[in-house]
Order: structure tokens, then sequence, then C-alpha cells
């Protein structure tokens, strides 16, 4: 990694040895974690299970009541929370293999299923493998953009970008439609990289898993509920929405705030252990908030702790906050955190920005770090 | 039923309909087998009797047949094979798992120490070929030892309760009669049943010292004679090569009837179940290479051990039940490279098959889906 920019201090190198150190800082953090796993940490995705479950079935019920307007909205309002507690807090953290130290049929990662389009064994590879593995690497990490957004400077810049801020909104929207998509790589079908044989078989697999999740909401629910269907269904898809703009949020708040950087393929070719976990702490950005507003965003307001112990349970991550902060601190990285309303307006002020052709904005230069390699001190981008 | 549950099932679609009930009570499923304990009694040193009511979808066991439990300790649930040493019957409503606490033997401590009713436990419909052919033949052995003493304990009360009319010997190996499971009921059988001889033995205790007195004294109780050999097999059952034996117990012992029926050539009538695993000492010149677990990234010098000890010894934590072979859970697709099975010495390299992790060794370069 060799990315230079000025610090007030002058520019922020870090030598071989310090990041070794660093680095074995944070295994001897993960193997304390480790070892105390244990009863608390299942008690505690069994808790989250029986309020998901208990918001699940309130909101189903009062959509029977859903001609009263208060009510539609309590049972909206129960069926989100519902929904993002599926996705967040437990289906990303389960399927990261959080919690297969439990020996758990049911909470295993190669098992679990959640309550949205995707299927699980595709996004466990788009995410789990993909991004988790090349965090922030230009043409490798897809998260970067997802395929249809100009997410950072190096990304070239075309006319069609000036429609961004328009895509995302939309991406918002349908966020489980996309991340349903992510895994085809349809850009790369368009630049003639991938064949349309090639995503048969996930095309398959996204119909069946897309058509429960379609009948069970749009349809079932609301045929149940009788005279009650347009109410219901509307209730169904607004809880849907409301999901879907919660979890892009808290996503594009993860890795996409000013300050966080980006690497090339360059930069990490035979990264060491040390050098992986500093750059998961420079491609990653944390919200600060409640400890509810952790639980819902599925503690992916933790996104630094995460990106460093992806598969450790995430009810670690607000513990282990402290010690990885004061680490970052120790050696003068930057610890990328922030109120929500913060961290947002800086992501949707990116995509505005990076909407328009690069000669009328002015460049940011990032607050970057140098990494020195364990051979040579490497001098590129000085 | 079925299709009332599928139909459920696409109401709370993705999670099965099982994920919702459990959150009422445990034993409440649709689908999924478990079972609550509804009685605990530790009548010898060191082991714990228990009795299980199974929810609804239990079908029996076959006496000799295994089940597999799964119990959560310190958070982490566990799987172990255990034989119901109460008899088969199609209206059999419970399980009674007679099990000892091994020293080092997790599951077995904390079941020791820990069962009490209300506890309920993951199970696995019963399993297993070591059981008495359906047309019961004319004269049966049974011999064991230790708490391989379970899966044969099911048979005798089976054959018990059916009025068995045909010749039955059942050989014991204690360590004193303190140790006997069920002795009682032992000595309550061996006298209802004059076809029935029971002969308990004690091999490890002088001969002169005195049994405890028991009120009725129908099985026979010898102090410090020899382990199993071809005399006292002729002593206790002269009509062995008509019958069919049975046998379950220690490693020691098993060899000794396995080589005493081999020279006699009646190795087709002779039925084993392995309790524990003695594992053939690795040749030090078979250890070599690297063991890789591609599913995780992982790999290591193989250090001769099992590929689950290995991959244990590596920081991953595949699925596992039995660790003897038996139950398939810790199953993995060995993709290249050659693997030793540690219980028969037989070795194996062809590519994308899968493997039980726990009772097979590789055998230099191997790749392994873990």
């Amino acid at each position: 990694m060799t990315i230079l920019t000025e610090t007030k201090d002058g520019p922020l190198v870090l030598t071989p040895d310090q990041i070794e150190e660093l680095g074995k800082a944070l295994d001897e953090l993960r193997a304390r974690v480790v070892a105390d796993l244990g009863d608390r940490d299942r008690e505690y995705i069994y808790s989250i299970i029986k309020a998901q479950r208990g918001f699940e079935i309130a909101g189903r019920g009062l959509m029977y009541l859903g001609f009263l307007p208060p009510v539609w909205l309590a049972a909206v309002g129960a069926l989100s929370v519902s929904k993002i507690l599926d996705n967040m807090e437990i289906g990303h953290n389960v399927m990261h293999g959080q919690y297969d130290w439990m020996r758990e049929p049911d909470l295993n990662s190669r098992e679990f299923e959640w309550d949205t389009v995707c299927p699980a064994e595709q996004w466990r590879h788009s995410h789990n493998y993909m991004h988790h593995t090349f965090t922030n690497i230009h043409n490798k990490d897809r998260d970067i953009g997802y395929g249809i957004l100009r997410m950072d400077e190096s990304q070239q810049w075309n006319p069609l970008r000036l429609g961004q801020p328009l895509y995302a909104f939309a991406l918002m929207m349908l966020f489980e439609w996309g991340v349903m998509g992510h895994d085809l790589e349809v850009e790369n079908i368009v630049r003639g990289r991938r064949s349309w044989g090639e995503i048969k078989k996930l095309v398959k697999g996204q119909w069946r898993k897309a058509g429960k999740q379609v009948l069970k909401d749009y349809l079932i629910f609301p045929a149940l509920t009788g005279p009650l269907f347009a109410s219901t269904l509307a209730g169904n898809v607004t809880a849907n929405l409301v999901r879907n703009v919660w979890a892009y949020s808290i996503i594009f708040c993860g890795h996409f705030p000013t300050g966080v950087q980006t690497f090339t393929e360059e930069e990490t070719a035979e990264e060491t252990r040390g050098e992986w976990y500093v750059r998961q702490m420079l491609g990653s950005a944390n919200i600060s908030g409640s400890r509810l507003f952790h639980i819902m965003s599925g503690n992916l307001s933790h996104q630094i702790e995460h990106h460093l112990f992806p598969d450790l349970p995430a009810n670690r991550y607000p513990e282990m906050a402290p010690e990885v902060r004061a680490l970052c601190e120790k050696y003068g990285l930057p610890y990328n955190t922030g109120p929500l309303s913060k961290q947002v307006a800086s992501v949707w002020w990116k995509i505005c920005k990076l909407a328009l052709p690069p000669s009328l904005v002015s460049s940011e230069s990032a607050p970057s770090v140098i990494v020195m390699r364990q051979q040579k001190a490497t001098e590129v981008g000085v | 039923m079925v299709d009332l549950v599928d139909m459920v099932q696409t109401l709370t679609t993705p999670h099965p309909l099982d994920r919702y009930l459990e959150l009422i009570r445990p034993t409440l499923t649709a689908r999924r087998l478990r079972a609550e304990v509804t009685h605990v009694r530790r009548s010898t040193p060191g082991s714990v009797t228990l009795t299980l009511r199974p929810t609804r979808q239990w079908r029996g066991h076959t006496a000799g047949q295994y089940i597999q439990i799964g119990v959560v300790i310190d958070g982490v649930r566990h799987t172990r094979c255990y034989s119901p040493v109460n008899p088969e019957g199609r209206r059999e409503k419970h399980i009674q798992l007679t099990i000892k606490s091994h020293t080092g033997g997790l599951v077995s401590q904390h079941l020791y120490q820990h069962a009490a009713p209300g506890m309920v436990v993951d199970l696995e419909p019963a399993a297993g070929t070591f059981a008495l052919p359906e047309t019961r033949p004319e004269r049966i052995l049974l011999i064991s030892g230790g708490s391989g003493i379970t899966p044969v304990l099911s048979m005798l009360r089976t054959l018990a309760g059916e009025g068995y009319q045909g010749e039955l010997t059942f050989l014991y190996y204690a360590k004193s009669p303190v140790l006997v499971p069920h002795r009682a009921e032992l000595d309550a059988i061996a006298q209802a049943h004059n076809n029935f001889r029971i002969e308990l033995r004690y091999p490890g205790r002088h001969a002169a010292d005195e049994l405890e007195p028991v009120t009725i004294r129908s099985c026979t109780e010898i102090s410090g004679a020899g382990y199993f050999d071809y005399d006292e097999l002729e002593r206790v059952a002269p009509w062995f090569a008509e019958a069919q034996t049975f046998v379950c117990g220690p490693q020691a012992l098993m060899d000794a009837v396995r080589k005493v029926y081999e020279a006699e050539q009646l190795g087709d009538r002779l039925h084993t179940e392995e309790f524990t695993l003695n594992f053939a000492p690795v040749d030090d010149t078979d250890v070599h290479g690297t063991v890789s677990f591609s599913a995780s990234g992982v790999s290591a010098a193989n250090s001769g051990t099992t590929l689950l000890e290995q991959a244990e010894a590596a920081g991953l934590s595949p699925e596992y039940g039995c660790r003897m072979g038996i139950c398939f859970s810790c199953t993995a697709v060995r993709r290249t490279g050659c693997t030793r099975n540690v219980r028969t010495g037989e070795t194996n390299s062809d590519p994308d098959q899968p493997i039980q992790l726990c009772i097979n060794a590789p055998v230099g370069d191997v790749e392994i889906d873990v």
C-alpha cells in the first residue's frame, strides 16, 4: 500500500515493524474474544431472533386491523423492524459464520436463509468472499459502486454518470433486488467479460428464492386478510421499502463516507496479515449511536470492527471498538466515525459530486497513509 | 399433516415452521425430532440413567441400535451417540439411556453432573445395523464389557420381554459388582427366565473378595477369573458355534472374541459394535505433506492425526458427531490426495469423494473441502 497524503504533521508513514505490531495486537484481541465465546453470545442471538419473530407476528396480525390508519402504521412499523432485524443482526451476521461455533444447524452459515429476495448462497459469494476479501480494491471489490455508481475518483467519468443521484435513489428503493442481482455481474456481461451461460444457474436460484418472497408478501398474506387485500399489500410493500432504505443507508455509510480509502491491486499484492488489517481499517467507516441503533444496523455501525473480524459475533463489536480505536490512535490511523446524519450526508454528497465531470469538481485528497512494505519502502504516489 | 406443514411454511418462508414453534416450547416441533428428559437416576457410581420423552416424530429403535443426541454446553451444541438400554417396541414412547461419565468425556460428564428433568436435547432417529434378526435365532450369545453393555442390554430386555424360548447366554465383564449397570434387573431377568444364563465377571478383583449381598443371586458372578478366552466361551456357551453372537465392549475384549471366532471360522455368526476407537499408531514415515482445508483457505502440515483433529488444531470447527465413524456428521468432500481409514487401514485416493473426517487421516498432501 503506497498512498500518501499530507496530514497536518506531514505524511503518516507506518513501518513494517509497526504494522506487524498492530497486526499482533489485533490477533490477540481476536483470540481473547474467541476464547470467551459462550452462553452469553448464544443467549444474545436467540433473544434477537425471538424479538424478530415477535415483531413479525405482530406486524402480520395487525394488518387485519389495517383499515384503522394508526394500526396500519403500527403494522408496517413492526413488520419493517422484523425485516431489518432478520436481514441485518441475524441474516448478515449468521451467514458470515459468526455463530458457526455454536454448531447449531439453524444458525449455520451454510444453511441459513434470510427474508429477502437474494438467495443466501449467492450473497455469501458476492459479499463474504468477494467484498470481504478484496475490500475497497479497485476492480476487485464489486461493492465499490455496485457496478452502477461512480463512488471513487479513480473510476472513469462519462456523461451517463450525470444521472447518478437518480440511479442511487433507485438502488436505495429497490435495494434487495440490487443485492440479488449483485452476483450476476450484469455490467461484466454488457462489457462482454462474462457469458450469459454463466449466469443461468444464478438466475434459476434467484427465481426460486424471489418467487417465494413475492408470493408470501404480495399475494398470500394480503389474500389472507380478505377484503383488506389492498391495504395489506400496501403495508407489506412499504415494510420492504423501509427495510431497503435502511439497509442501503447503513451499508453505504460503511465504506463511502469522506475519508475512506480505496486501494489498487498493485498496492495490495502479497499483503501480510498486518497489512490486510490496515486496509480493512482504512477502507471502512463506523456510525456512532445508541445500543438500539447498533442492533438495528446489525452492528454494521461497527463496520471497522466487522471488517477486521467478520466472523466474530456482532454483539462483541461494541466491546471491541474502544480497543480498536485506541490502537488507531496509537499508530495515528484515522478511525472514521460519526453520527448517521453526518455519514449519510457525506455519502450523498459524494454520489452527487462524482456524478459531475472531474474538471468541474475539486479533487479531494483523502487523509491517506503510507504503508511501508517489508522489503522496501515504496514511493509510488509520493 | 405434512402438506399442512408445507402450506404453513410458505407463510414462514424462508424459515422453517419449527423456528417459530420452538420459541413457544422447544418440544413443540412440526419436523424436528427432540426429546425431553423426564427422569434422572444415578444408581451406579459414575453413571447416570436418563429417561427421555421424544417428540411425536420418534419411530422407536431396534435393540442394539444407537441414537445421536445434541446437548448445549457453554453455548456450543455437542452431539454424541448412545445406545438406548430399554427394550425395542413399536409402541415404545420413551428412550432410556445409561451413560458412563468418562474422564475427559465432555458430554458424558456434563450429563452426569447436570442432567435434570425438563432438559431438552436434540435427537436423531435410531440408526445402526447392530441388531437382532427379526426372526430370532434359536441360540443367542451376548458378550460385552464396561459401557458396551448398553446395546446388548436392550437386546436382553427385548428378548426377556417377548418371552424368548431359545437358549441365551449373556457374558459381561466389569471392574466390580457396584459398577454393573442395572444389576438388580439382570438378576430379576435371570430369575424369571430359566433359559437365560447371565454370567458377570470381575477379572480385576481378588477372588476372595466378598460380593456385596444381593437379595437374589440368580446371576453367576465370578471375581478374579481371567479375561475372555476359548475355555471361558466353552464353559458358558458350549453351543456357541450354532448361535448368533453379539459383542460390544472395549477393544481388548472385541479383539479376543474376534480371534476365537476367526480361528473357528465363525466370523459370519459374529456381530460387533465398536464403542471406542483404537487408532492404529501412525508410522512416522507416513507423516508428510500438507493438508489444505480449501473452504476456509487454511492449510497446515500433516500431523498424522485424523482430518477432524487436524482441522480443529488449525482453528476450524467442522461439524462432527460421534467422532468414531458411525454418524457421518463430519462428512466432507476430499478434493484431491490420499487418505487412510484409521479403522481399517485402507487407503483411498478417488477425487471428489465424501469422506468422514473423524476416521480418516491424510497420507501426504490432501485437499479437503472444509
